[in-house]
């Protein structure tokens, strides 16, 4: 008995460690005096202040928080939508296949889905020549597309155990069905759309691969900054500006957390 | 006034399956009427046609003299208390009421004062702040309850009101509707599978099976005057003997049954012939147990054993095993107070019934 929860906790921590070490080094490393990132120089928060004037990373973070806001938005617009049909129209030709096609977007390999949307891009602009230039538009496009899957699943399965009754009896007592909705349907399902929504905008900021597709000449989201930053070398403002990603993710889960665990009493 | 309600050739299909099987109806203003069936009868499909959640596949129903089969729920003079009672988890018991006024554009005034009316029929005035999760089932029924009928509809419909509470609330509530019912003229009708719920709540209760109607009748007459086995079975407890007629007279009606091992008599009808199979029905609290044989000739008499007995208190439950080995139920009321039991096990006993107490079902 002794031996095997000994064996369960190192485990235990063995696991967390492999998670959350490298995380570590980089919130230490980002208070670090040195230039050289791998030297330890003493403490100090200069590079938090370098980044603060440092145009290219502020531009870069205020495009990603612009389309991932944008994008969480529609996808949570749309997600709800598509979670409310799947849950409530009872059964319709092709149900099956639309659910089983609304939640591709998850197990799709992010390149292909990049590649696939920069063709349709390129497509659609010899076609009818929108767009123009790819950015923010295209991104935010991009993005929304696999986000509102996620959201239409987690709607989804809150209106799957909510009592359907709920609604009837709204209708019964004189709502029309769109009154209703807005009456009784929304609200229920409003912390089921707020953590939609922070997951999408968590997963927008966070995403590299696909907006590398979709980006176009000028439009640098911060993961593409950053990463074509450390190609040059490993700078300790990188590691400043990780360290408030890390704390802005964190807060944005804990919150959808929240969020979610409201949903279920 | 007769066909308030008028349900005309009603069908439902699920694809193939008939859950309502071309029933009609007719329920008069201000009854309390009940659909009594067991679960998949199609009683709670019917309350939904009624009530515009489903659209029959055949048939009309008219309200009031207004043909509401393709009316919405929103557009009907018909209020609808849900089995799990529905209410609205974020808003608050007074809102939760109010909400069909709402809907309806009644002024804020008049909402307040009626929502406050009808939270003192149900005894709820002091919760109406409260929000559902702070109240007990019995509190939750009697919101639904208060919103239900707070636009005065003209139907309510109920659907197994009082499943979801205990046995002593659910007697208690029982009567609390009837009152209810009755204080504000409503017409009720209340589906439920609960005979006993049944019985003491409705004027008429019509029995469902497999999309139909069965029987439709007062509470008397379908616990007296079933009209099948599957009737008299439903309702409450009988004893059935099949048996052939063998002799028709004025006034009686002679079976003989080799189940219950003698002839049986009783009160003559016109609409068998001698040599037809039928099937004899006796509630156990209509036969007499004794130890000396009963001289009444024209009653039934048949000798066994007590096989098993039960002491209620108030009633005395007996099994009793006849020659054949069948078992006939018998019910007797523990009039005399004694010390000691009237019998006991392996006692051997006559029972007897009189001829009006056998119902003759015609299969």
């Amino acid at each position: 008995m002794m031996g095997r929860s000994r064996f369960i906790l190192s485990a235990l921590a063995f696991g967390y460690a492999f998670l959350y070490i490298p995380l570590v080094f980089v919130v230490v490393y980002s208070f670090n005096d040195s230039r050289i990132a791998t030297i330890w120089g003493g403490f100090s928060t200069r590079w938090y202040g370098e980044l603060l004037r440092n145009d290219q990373v502020l531009d870069a973070a205020f495009l990603s928080l612009r389309i991932a806001m944008t994008s969480a938005t529609a996808a949570t617009i749309l997600g709800t939508m598509a979670g409310l049909a799947l849950a409530r129209f009872g059964r319709f030709r092709g149900r099956t296949l639309f659910s089983g096609m609304i939640s591709s977007p998850m197990v799709m390999p992010e390149v292909i889905t990049g590649l696939s949307l920069l063709l349709l891009f390129v497509t659609l602009q010899q076609l009818t020549g929108w767009p123009g230039q790819r950015g923010f538009t295209t991104i935010t496009i991009a993005h929304t597309t696999f986000s509102m899957a996620y959201v239409a699943v987690i709607v989804q399965s809150r209106l799957m155990s909510m009592d359907e009754s709920l609604e009837e009896a709204a209708m019964d007592l004189g709502g029309k069905p769109l009154r209703v909705v807005l009456d009784i349907t929304l609200p229920l399902i409003a912390p089921a759309m707020i953590a939609g929504w922070l997951l999408s905008f968590t997963l927008s900021l966070d995403d590299l691969v696909i907006a590398s597709f979709v980006s176009g000449p000028g439009s640098n989201t911060l993961p593409m900054y950053i990463f074509s930053k450390v190609k040059l070398g490993v700078s300790p403002d990188i590691n400043a500006l990780a360290t408030i990603i890390i704390g802005a993710i964190t807060f944005g889960v804990l919150i959808a957390w929240f969020a979610m665990r409201r949903m279920r009493t | 006034m007769k066909d308030f309600i008028r349900i005309r050739g009603i069908s439902k299909y699920f694809g193939d399956f008939a859950a309502v099987d071309d029933v009609s109806l007719d329920i008069a203003k201000g009854e309390l009427f009940s659909i009594l069936g067991g679960s998949g009868c199609g009683k709670t499909t019917l309350l939904r046609i009624l009530a515009g959640f489903e659209l029959p596949t055949k048939g009309t129903v008219e309200i009031d003299g207004v043909d509401v089969t393709n009316q919405p729920p929103y557009q009907r003079p018909v209020n609808m208390m849900f089995q799990s009672y529905a209410i609205f988890p974020h808003m608050s018991v007074a809102k939760n009421v109010a909400y069909g006024l709402q809907k309806e554009g009644v002024a804020r005034t008049d909402i307040e004062k009626r929502v406050d009316q009808a939270l003192d029929l149900v005894q709820l005035r002091d919760f109406a702040k409260r929000k559902p999760d702070q109240l007990s089932g019995g509190q939750r029924q009697r919101v639904a309850l208060a919103r239900a009928i707070i636009k005065r509809p003209k139907v309510l419909l109920l659907d197994e009101p009082l499943a979801a509470l205990d046995k002593k609330l659910r007697e208690r509530t029982q009567f609390e509707l009837m009152n209810i019912q009755d204080e504000l003229g409503i017409t009720f009708v209340v589906v439920t599978h609960d005979q006993e719920e049944a019985m003491t709540l409705s004027t008429r209760i019509a029995v469902m099976e497999q999309g139909r109607f069965l029987q439709i009748g007062t509470p008397l007459e379908i616990y007296e005057y079933p009209r099948n086995r599957f009737v008299a079975d439903f309702i409450g407890t009988i004893n059935t003997f099949d048996g052939t007629v063998q002799q028709i007279d004025e006034n009686t009606l002679v079976i003989d049954s080799e189940e219950a091992g003698t002839t049986i008599t009783a009160l003559g009808r016109h609409d068998v012939v001698v040599g037809q199979k039928v099937c004899v029905a006796v509630r156990p609290e209509k036969i007499f147990v004794g130890k000396d044989e009963p001289d009444n000739s024209e009653d039934t008499r048949v000798r066994g054993v007590v096989h098993d007995l039960g002491y209620l208190g108030n009633l005395s439950l007996y099994r009793i095993k006849l020659v054949n080995d069948n078992i006939v139920l018998v019910s007797s009321q523990n009039r005399r107070r004694s010390a000691s039991r009237f019998l006991e096990w392996e006692d051997e006993v006559w029972i007897s019934w009189r001829p009006r107490s056998v119902a003759v079902l015609l299969e």
